[in-house]
């Protein structure tokens, strides 16, 4: 957490602000990745429990074309900075 | 506290169910079990498992429109896009077989055609389609012999049975309404699915197709190549080409120029949001669609009432896709919680993907990403994000049946 500010905003919330971003969020990939990131598929990488910085890092990659894809590099460019971050926290949270 | 130690409290509480005193006493009714209502209704119980949650729902099952095409094309079947409601029951979701025959806003009150009236603190209206049939002369009359096949189920299977029953060198002609109706890309991957049908068991037989619009609503180029690359000479394609009246007994269609016959015909009509969306007073732009404020779902015509799905005025750039319906159904659901616990909803974020297949394996997708946009006071499609597939592939047909899978799953599981 960078600034002790937001870190006393978010605690005033019942839930927290990022942590409902983050499970709005990840409610974006789920469609394919499966609720909270648990495909039922092999055919579609699970999500869930993912080390988060490898997600992160994944995202960026598809956003920056450095990563070959079908989909995921149109996706990936639609989130911001912020956005992945928070995907990344909320997905690697999860077991 | 740092900032991962304190989303995993976050986490604990959310599994915990940390409900706020307003939404474990509440009570959200959603009406439709499709795309969007169990969607909804799902993430409501997941989000917040203290919440009261009653989906009204007239049908025993679920049958997915996406996919259903494949049905037609003879490599799935029924059994393959059916789901059940037990899932949703085991979340706690009380699942009710009726009929919604009236809500009254001001009591907050959905009256029921066989139980007694439901109260709700929110309602959320999910009601798909209903079809404009008056649009096209001769329509009612001639639907025992005339069939759509757009919303899924006995019209599949019956569209199906005619398909077989047609002769080889038959013509199965279909038409497309002016956009929007309910999936753009729907009646482009039909005319494949029945093209390779054709291919296999009745090589001779021609697929017509009369489109409203002016061009290809949609991967226009993805799907003309592959009619052209898979099936040379076998689909004739005609814009500009509405179909304004139609006859069972000689099987012709009427244009404003032409009169076309066929063996089968499958007439898509124009559509609008469903029934219960037109008796509740939802409906605010041509007649046809219910408008709502994007970071919640909630109508601009009804406080507390929430549209999904096919059934909303669209956003710019916004499909009507089931893809899209689940999207709407979670920031609904997330809106929601958040609004009885009296905090206002959260910018929403949404994403599409509609994969079309194009023979029996090979797929073609468009994608988008919608962000919330408080300037414009709407959500719109992200710049430069989203597209289109560079080519068909067999590699994208194994994604898109696992997309199924994932999505039935993530709105019944």
């Amino acid at each position: 957490m960078r600034s002790p500010l937001l870190a006393v905003a978010l605690l005033a919330l019942p839930l927290g602000a990022a942590a409902q971003d983050g499970r709005s969020l990840v409610a974006t990939c789920a469609n394919c990745h499966g609720t909270g990131g648990r495909s039922v598929t092999t055919e579609v990488t699970s999500l869930a429990g993912m080390p988060k910085e490898q997600i992160a890092q994944r995202m960026r990659e598809f956003r920056d074309g450095k990563r070959p894809a079908t989909i995921m590099h149109q996706l990936a460019k639609g989130y911001t900075d912020r956005q992945i971050d928070l995907i990344a926290d909320a997905l690697g949270s999860q077991r | 506290m740092k900032r991962r130690d304190f989303l995993k409290l976050a986490g604990a509480l959310s599994v915990t169910g940390c409900a706020t005193p307003a939404a474990s006493k509440a009570r959200v009714v959603v009406v439709g079990a499709g795309y969007g209502g169990a969607t909804a209704a799902k993430y409501l119980r997941l989000w917040e498992p203290a919440v009261e949650v009653v989906l009204v729902e007239r049908l025993d099952s679920f049958t997915s429109c996406p996919i259903s095409n494949l049905v037609l094309g003879g490599s799935r079947s029924m059994d393959d896009i059916r789901r059940g409601y037990d899932g949703l029951r085991r979340r706690g979701v009380r699942v009710v077989r009726d009929e919604v025959t009236a809500v009254d806003a001001a009591k907050k009150t959905v009256m029921l055609q066989r139980g007694s009236p439901l109260s709700y603190d929110r309602l959320i209206v999910s009601p798909g389609v209903d079809f404009n049939f008056n649009e096209i002369e001769g329509y009612e009359a001639a639907q025992d012999r005339i069939l759509h096949a757009w919303k899924a189920g006995p019209q599949t299977s019956a569209l199906r049975k005619q398909l077989e029953a047609m002769r080889d060198g038959g013509v199965y002609l279909i038409s497309i309404p002016v956009a929007p109706y309910r999936c753009p890309p729907g009646p482009y991957e039909r005319i494949s699915q029945v093209a390779h049908y054709f291919k296999q068991s009745k090589p001779r037989a021609k697929v017509l197709v009369l489109d409203a619009n002016p061009d290809v609503t949609s991967k226009g180029p993805l799907f003309k190549r592959a009619w052209q690359e898979l099936y040379p000479g076998m689909i004739e394609y005609r814009g500009n080409s509405k179909v304004i009246a139609v006859e069972g007994k000689s099987m012709t269609v009427r244009t404003d120029f032409d009169t076309f016959k066929a063996d089968v015909l499958n007439v898509i009509p124009p559509q609008r949001a469903g029934d219960i969306a037109v008796k509740t007073g939802l409906i605010t732009h041509n007649n046809r669609w219910c408008d709502v404020d994007w970071r919640s779902c909630e109508s601009k015509a009804a406080k507390g009432i929430h549209v999904l799905g096919d059934a909303t005025l669209s956003a710019s750039g916004m499909p009507k896709s089931g893809h899209m319906a689940n999207q709407h159904g979670k920031t609904a659901a997330a809106a929601i919680l958040a609004m009885l616990g009296g905090r206002e909803p959260d910018p929403s974020v949404m994403t599409n993907t509609c994969y079309s297949f194009v023979s029996d394996k090979e797929v073609i997708h468009v994608a988008s990403v919608h962000q919330w946009e408080a300037a414009q006071g709407t959500i719109l499609p992200v710049k430069g994000a989203g597209g289109v597939s560079s080519a068909r592939s067999e590699q994208e047909g194994a994604y898109a049946w696992s997309w199924a899978q994932n999505i039935w799953a993530d709105m019944f599981g």
